[in-house]
């Protein structure tokens, strides 16, 4: 029975690929690519799930298949199937049917038909990794997918100002819910001494063994796990992004932030319980978290004037009382909860422009002008309406707190002067090479300093390249450098052994050649790539697009490049007392997507810069 | 003292021009500017009333092409196709080689090196299209010299801010609207929390403090007098949707319903002390005004645009696009004559035996739902009028708190007409409960919603049916409820409106509108008065389909009081002794005509007397039929349908479409309209015009010196017109000038839509609604002899300005000596056809059914779906 745990993420892959080789005007199969496979999917998975039933319905786990083994670490996809996979995948399947049928007609002749399918795809897949996933590993590989299927949705007008802003905007914030993923998924490493599955972690008993003298490490692991969950899910302090994300059709901000994707942080939260039931201060804060949300969003949500921003913040708000549910271990309550509001909220989100006429229609018989009007406020209420209005300016605060002081980091490196700068950078990676390379004759003791310092070289460099704003080749080719001091910085780490270095620095090496030449070729068109504005070169380049976007992804180590497990084994490599590394590093990878897509988007996304064909407003 | 105030003319603007110098200081007239800043914005009103406007409405004293070319050289928007456009429009056959030929020679003189000269500059010569704004320069600065994005800082709250202001109905906790409107409303607030909307004290202060004035404000943020217009152009227009309708809403604050006071003038002031708050915040508080680090001053807006060469290719570029048209029509309305005169002998009058006439709105959609009603029953008679039928009042359903307005938008009635009692339940969606948007009673909601949510999806995709969330245009009146029509005693008063209409009154409204369509003897027994409407779901501009004679509302109460009016024993008694004979034998019905349902509704057919009762069964079968073939024909361009099915089934799926919340086309609008045919209905029956004319029934016969027919092009310029440019603005620059595409549309507070959370409010017409429609403009074709269709357009200047301005193309058709008169420049010249002869169909459903779908919503791809001229051979 495991053994089909597989098809239900190989279908919609296979969906993926078949719809890849449609062409662009064809919207007919395309349209039936998505609803096949889509439909079939929810066939075999009602199968599945009865069957299932009949034999008891006990946990199913199967080890898929193992990418990359060697005697410290097992790089396995694995699957798990119990009632909370059941759940999360059926009420998945059937929005993703209704949402695929409305679309079918919903985006007839839209520009960019083919995109839309093509993300739906990706998503649906990224998704069903997610909720199969039997390890952290897998769960993060659609993790990741999911992400970026997030992006390329929110900026799904890309000639628009407005979308490709929060498009960054959306995958920024979402990065740091990666990355505490990765660091959860570090410390777990060291916890367990093993790549654990979900399976092992339900065993009655099997967490309770370690704690004693992993304490803080599993608090670490629950505060990353809760904050990964609190980012997916729009929870406070990261609610603003949700509202924000609604810039695509209708009916993709129905599957993405009404339903499937901004519930994936409950998911996370009881994937990962039996990890954290025992620690009464996470789950403290989950409920705190929780709380704390749902009264916020509500009070936003009271003052939205915009269909589509209320239906947001009362979405969050449910969510927010699901986390309390999952804490207190009403997972049953929190699974009808789950489906509730994500039917509910995806109705609301697709019927949300008929909004107008009916309520208009309604006004028209019951309202009785000026009286709400005349009511005079408390100060409290004013304050509330007020804060509701900024909401909480929890949109700000994030700017203030999480972006600006990187960005005032990256600037001040700004101030060494390039020659100075590119000589200081050769010599000191040359000179790491050389040390790598007689790392036997230095003393222990610089040995133990080199992750570090080659691991903050690293960091530096990706925030030089967040806050260039110069030439978009420049960031590239820092971001570039940055991982080779990254790889540095771990290799310096005994126990590498120097084909697992290889794997990674491939990955990178692949994306760095294509990237430069794609960057090359738009700047050779008027000598103008600079990252101070929007661009808007998918207009006129849209392969070239495809190219540098591509690039982007792969650099960045995205989840069908070697950089993707290299990522995962060089953190394996970290030691469990190098915090300085794993912070480093941390900050890197995060900023690195953020800024590579950034390039991305500069370059070839929002408003084109030629004036020569109608051109959206910035406003728009 | 001396202040020179210089008033500024409509015609010419200058920045300098609302300086006045005082002691040799520069003073700006502020609200001066924000006056002609107004007259600029989208005239928008809020979107539950969609009303067809000319986009540019504040350039129609100038001439068309200059008028685009300016408006586009200040605002940056694309003004006509592009050029590669029409160049394939060119390559394709859809702009006509001989049209192109006659084209360049009228305007250039005939001439074989001129001719190819141009030709080449059109067809070949490459040009820089690229189209840099004069807005937004000034403004620019503040990132060029601070590095400051003030529109990034500003507008999310400031959009929020007004939105919320303005919200009708969408957030449960409003805020209190203080009586001195908005600013003073956000002082109250301001002055009553224990938060801030301000980051930094100086503007909370400085909105707090007592003399506050915008020219303050300005003082600080721009400095210099002489720049202070160009700023709050710039500022304004990169926000043009929410400055439009704060400007709307103050003109008419009763055009929301929960009316608010606001003031563009509050508006600006606010934007201005965010942008204080914004520049205190990051650049601390001493930095220097703008005005004072502009080095030079950018380029006035409204200063001179010279012509260019390109502008010239693209004007006869234009022309011929419109005339590849125009001419084939004028080709086939000639054929037609001629072959009229060879097959019945000219004069002949209708067929004596009628079965019924029906007159229909003058809307284009119409159009072919006429020339179906004539093909299914040979014996009826059709006629088109404005659709409010020249009866204007205010409707108050029953327990409506509300007037609705059901005439064309400039007229103010001074009627209400009301239903009468009946108990009639108002249906409910439970879904739509603000109730899930709290904490509560929100939990409880979803969970028990939820499920039927899912429910209520699938029935949604699989079974679309009318439900109460679906605007549905037979809802706007309970036919089962008596209307108070007749005015008995002029006391009878409401809200300053007298209650119903007085029999003198009725007789001269049933008189004008008789006169106007020529239908003055020959009388059917049973005359239909066919109102239209459009029923859509989850479409926020479903007002956009509906009458646009009956300010974007469906026409069934018009057309049903029409109906009463015409039947009216006392009402036919005066108009006899005036001259207007109407049998007892005939009887008025009113209707209505679903155009995206494809449906009709008959209303007080039950008072027929038995025969007439027979008689109206036979001709309900009539209009079925006419229906099924009426659906047939709009099908061939919504991909969902196969239109090749049979009738039946074709129409149901039409009904399934008008019911479907995913189909963001319920129907396509005015989309493809092109003509307005003032005159008989013989100069256009018989031709194939793919419903692309405003058919107004006019008969020069009964009105020889032209007094009707100024009444009758009173409306013209201004509704089809309004209609067609629209239309025509939002084609050609879909980002700038129309809605973008619908589908990522989020409303805002009941009045509007726009992208998003934070986009700026999206006015004009979305892209679905656009997408087949060619950008050529309106061709007027008046049948009656030049000089008297000059007179009745030269009534007001306002109506002449669109004649004369070239915002319409006019044609005067001389009805005895069957020549064309195209009017230019104050004065008639004859045109004589270039296509030699149009094509001949002996199956209109054939044709329409074989014709190939656009393969893209391209021009070039979507052109090829508006199908040429046929002549329809009888048989």
């Amino acid at each position: 029975m495991q053994q089909f745990l597989q098809v239900f993420i190989a279908l919609p892959l296979l969906g993926f690929v078949l719809s890849l080789f449609v062409p662009r005007k064809k919207e007919r199969p395309l349209s039936w690519i998505a609803m096949g496979t889509v439909g079939a999917h929810l066939i075999l998975l009602t199968a599945f799930i009865s069957a299932w039933l009949i034999r008891g319905g006990d946990a199913l786990d199967i080890k898929q298949f193992i990418v990359y083994e060697s005697p410290s670490f097992e790089f396995a996809i694995d699957f798990y199937f119990d009632r909370i996979t059941a759940v999360y995948s059926w009420v998945g399947d059937v929005i993703m049917l209704l949402v695929v049928l409305f679309s079918r007609f919903y985006m007839h002749r839209e520009a960019g038909f083919k995109r839309f399918f093509n993300n739906i795809l990706i998503f649906f897949a990224a998704y069903h990794c997610i909720i199969f996933s039997g390890n952290f590993e897998t769960f993060f590989v659609g993790w990741e997918l999911l992400g970026i299927c997030s992006f390329l949705l929110i900026g799904f007008y890309r000639d628009r100002y407005l979308p490709v802003k929060n498009a960054l905007k959306v995958i920024s914030i979402y990065r740091l819910g990666d990355i505490c993923l990765i660091i959860a998924l570090w410390l777990c490493h060291h916890i367990f001494h093993a790549n654990i599955t979900f399976s092992q972690l339900n065993l009655p008993g099997f967490v309770q063994e370690y704690l004693p003298g992993n304490g803080t490490m599993i608090l670490l692991v629950g505060i990353m796990l809760l904050v990964g969950a609190a980012v997916k899910s729009g929870q406070f302090p990261f609610s603003s992004w949700v509202p924000r994300a609604m810039e695509g059709p209708t009916s993709s901000s129905a599957v993405f932030y009404g339903s499937l994707s901004v519930h994936i942080g409950v998911f996370l939260l009881l994937r990962t319980y039996p990890l954290w039931q025992d620690v009464t201060a996470i789950k403290i804060m989950v409920i705190v978290v929780g709380a704390v949300t749902a009264l916020v969003a509500t009070a936003i949500a009271r003052v939205q004037p915009t269909v589509k921003t209320q239906i947001a913040y009362s979405s969050l708000a449910q969510i927010g009382l699901m986390f309390i549910e999952v804490a207190l271990g009403w997972h049953i309550l929190a699974l009808i909860h789950f489906s509730a509001n994500a039917f509910l909220r995806t109705y609301q989100l697709l019927v949300s422009p008929s909004v107008l006429s009916y309520l208009i229609h309604d006004m028209f018989f019951s309202f009785t002008p000026g009286q709400a009007a005349k009511k005079k406020q408390s100060k409290l209420g004013n304050s509330l309406y007020m804060l509701g209005i900024k909401e909480w300016n929890l949109d700000f605060f994030q700017y203030r707190f999480l972006w600006s002081p990187f960005k005032w980091l990256g600037k001040q490196l700004n101030r060494v002067p390039a020659g100075i700068a590119v000589t200081g950078v050769v010599i000191v990676l040359i000179a790491g090479i050389v040390m790598f390379a007689m790392k036997e004759e230095l003393p222990a003791e610089v040995i133990t300093y080199m992750p570090i310092v080659f691991a903050g070289i690293g960091c530096l460099l990706v925030l030089r390249a967040f806050a260039e704003r110069g030439s978009a080749l420049r960031a590239f080719i820092l971001v570039a450098v940055a991982q080779c001091f990254i790889t540095l910085s771990i290799s310096f780490n005994g126990d590498v052994p120097p084909h697992q270095i290889l794997i990674f620095l491939s990955g990178i090496a692949v994306a760095a050649i294509t990237g430069v030449v794609g960057l090359n070729r738009i700047k050779r068109i008027d000598n103008d790539i600079s990252l101070n504005n929007f661009h808007g070169y998918a207009y006129e380049q849209p392969r070239w697009a495809v190219v540098v976007l591509i690039s982007c992804l792969a650099m960045a180590g995205l989840p069908f490049t070697p950089t993707f497990l290299g990522i995962d084994l060089l953190f394996t490599h970290i030691h469990a007392n190098q915090l300085a590394v794993v912070i480093f590093t941390s900050i890197s990878f995060l900023f690195i997507e953020i800024c590579l897509l950034r390039i991305y988007s500069r370059i070839f996304l929002g408003q084109h810069k030629k004036p020569y064909h109608p051109i959206a407003y910035k406003s728009s | 003292m001396s202040t020179q105030n210089n008033k500024v003319d409509t015609t010419v603007h200058s920045a300098r021009s609302k300086v006045y110098h005082s002691d040799g200081k520069a003073v700006a007239d502020v609200p001066h500017i924000l006056h002609e800043l107004r007259h600029y914005l989208p005239s928008q009103t809020p979107i539950k009333d969609f009303i067809h406007h000319n986009s540019l409405h504040a350039y129609q004293h100038m001439k068309f092409y200059e008028a685009i070319f300016k408006a586009s050289k200040i605002f940056g928007f694309q003004a006509t196709l592009q050029l590669t456009e029409f160049r394939e429009l060119y390559a394709i056959g859809r702009i006509k080689n001989e049209v192109l030929e006659h084209v360049i020679e009228g305007r250039k003189g005939k001439g074989g090196v001129n001719l190819d000269t141009w030709r080449d500059r059109l067809l070949r010569k490459s040009y820089d299209v690229n189209n840099t704004p004069r807005i937004g320069q000034l403004r620019a600065e503040w990132k060029n010299q601070y590095q400051v994005d003030l529109d990034n800082l500003v507008q999310p709250l400031l959009f929020r801010i007004v939105c919320s202001y303005l919200d009708q109905g969408i957030s449960l906790h409003k805020v209190s609207s203080h009586d001195d409107g908005f600013l003073a409303s956000i002082k109250e607030l301001e002055q009553n929390s224990f938060t801030s909307f301000f980051k930094t004290k100086r503007a909370k202060e400085l909105l707090l403090s007592d003399n506050l004035d915008c020219r303050k404000l300005l003082q600080i943020v721009v400095g210099q007098e002489e720049y202070f217009e160009q700023y709050l152009f710039d500022q304004q227009f990169t926000h043009q949707g929410w400055s439009g309708i704060v400007a709307a809403v103050e003109d008419s604050p009763h055009t929301l319903m929960d009316s608010r006071k606001i003031s563009l003038m509050d508006f600006v002031m606010l934007e201005l002390l965010l942008e204080i708050d914004a520049l205190d915040h990051s650049l601390g508080k001493d930095w220097e005004p703008l005005g004072d680090r502009v080095e030079a001053p950018p380029v006035d807006l409204f200063a001179h645009v010279d012509t260019t060469e390109l502008q010239e290719v693209f004007i006869l570029w234009q022309d011929a696009f419109e005339w590849s048209y125009y001419d084939e029509v004028l080709s086939g309305m000639q054929q037609l004559k001629t072959r009229s005169i060879e097959t019945i002998g000219e004069g002949k009058s209708t067929s004596p035996n009628l079965s019924f006439q029906a007159i229909f709105c003058i809307d284009e959609r119409e159009c072919s739902i006429r020339r179906h009603v004539e093909a299914v029953d040979r014996n009826c008679e059709t006629f088109g009028s404005p659709g409010f039928f020249g009866v204007e009042f205010y409707f108050q359903p029953e327990n409506g708190k509300f007037y609705e307005k059901l005439c064309p938008a400039p007229v103010t009635p001074k009627y209400l007409i009301k239903e009468e009692p009946v108990s009639h339940k108002r249906g409910h969606e439970l879904l739509y409960t603000p109730k899930t948007h709290t904490l509560l009673e929100g939990t409880l909601g979803t969970l028990s919603l939820g499920f039927m949510a899912a429910i209520r999806l699938f029935q949604t995709m699989f079974r679309p049916r009318m439900s109460p969330a679906i605007s549905n245009a037979f809802s706007h009146m309970n036919k089962k409820a008596p209307l108070v029509i007749e005015n008995r005693d002029v006391n009878h008063r409401e809200n300053d409106l007298q209650v119903g209409f007085t029999v003198p009154e009725m007789a001269a409204r049933v008189e004008g509108l008789l006169r106007g369509i020529g239908m003055v003897k020959d009388f059917a027994p049973l005359v239909y008065v066919m109102a239209h409407g459009s029923s859509s779901a989850n479409n926020p501009h479903h007002s956009a389909h509906d009458c646009g004679a009956c300010s974007g509302r469906p026409g069934s109460v018009n057309a049903r009081v029409f109906a009463h009016m015409a039947n009216h024993r006392e009402v036919r008694n005066i108009l006899k002794e005036k001259g207007l004979a109407i049998p007892e034998s005939t009887w008025f019905v009113g209707a209505m005509h679903d155009t995206a349902a494809d449906q009709m509704d008959f209303y007080d057919a039950d008072i027929l007397d038995d025969e007439k009762k027979q008689a109206h069964q036979v001709n309900l079968v009539a209009f079925e039929e006419a229906l099924d073939r009426n659906a047939t024909e709009r099908s061939r361009r919504f991909a969902s349908i196969n239109t090749k099915r049979d009738l039946k089934k074709v129409r149901k799926d039409i009904l399934d479409r008008s019911v479907s919340m995913f189909e963001p086309r319920p129907e396509l609008g005015h989309g493809t309209n092109t003509l307005c045919i003032v005159g008989n209905r013989d100069i256009t029956k018989g031709l194939f015009l793919d419903r692309r004319a405003f058919l107004n029934s006019y008969d020069y016969r009964t009105d020889p010196d032209g007094s009707v027919l100024t009444g009758v092009m009173r409306p013209i310029g201004l509704v089809c017109g309004g209609i067609n440019l629209e239309y025509y603005f939002s084609r050609v620059d879909n980002h700038k000038l129309g809605a973008g595409t619908k589908l990522p549309h989020n409303i805002m507070g009941l009045f509007g839509v726009a992208n998003s959370s934070d986009g700026d409010l999206r006015p004009g017409l979305p892209v679905q609604m656009i997408e087949v429609h060619d950008p050529v403009r309106l061709l007027i074709v008046v049948e009656h002899q030049p000089e008297i269709v000059l007179k009745s357009i030269q009534s007001t200047p306002e109506i002449y300005e669109w004649y004369l301005n070239e915002w319409v193309h006019l044609i005067a058709l001389h009805p005895g000596t069957n020549k064309f008169h195209y009017f230019k420049n104050g004065e008639f010249t004859i045109y004589d056809p270039i296509t030699p002869e149009v094509p001949a169909a002996d199956d209109i459903l054939k044709l329409v059914t074989d014709a190939k779908e656009m393969e893209t919503n391209y021009i070039v791809d979507a052109t090829v779906e508006n199908l040429p001229v046929h002549l329809v051979n009888e048989s």
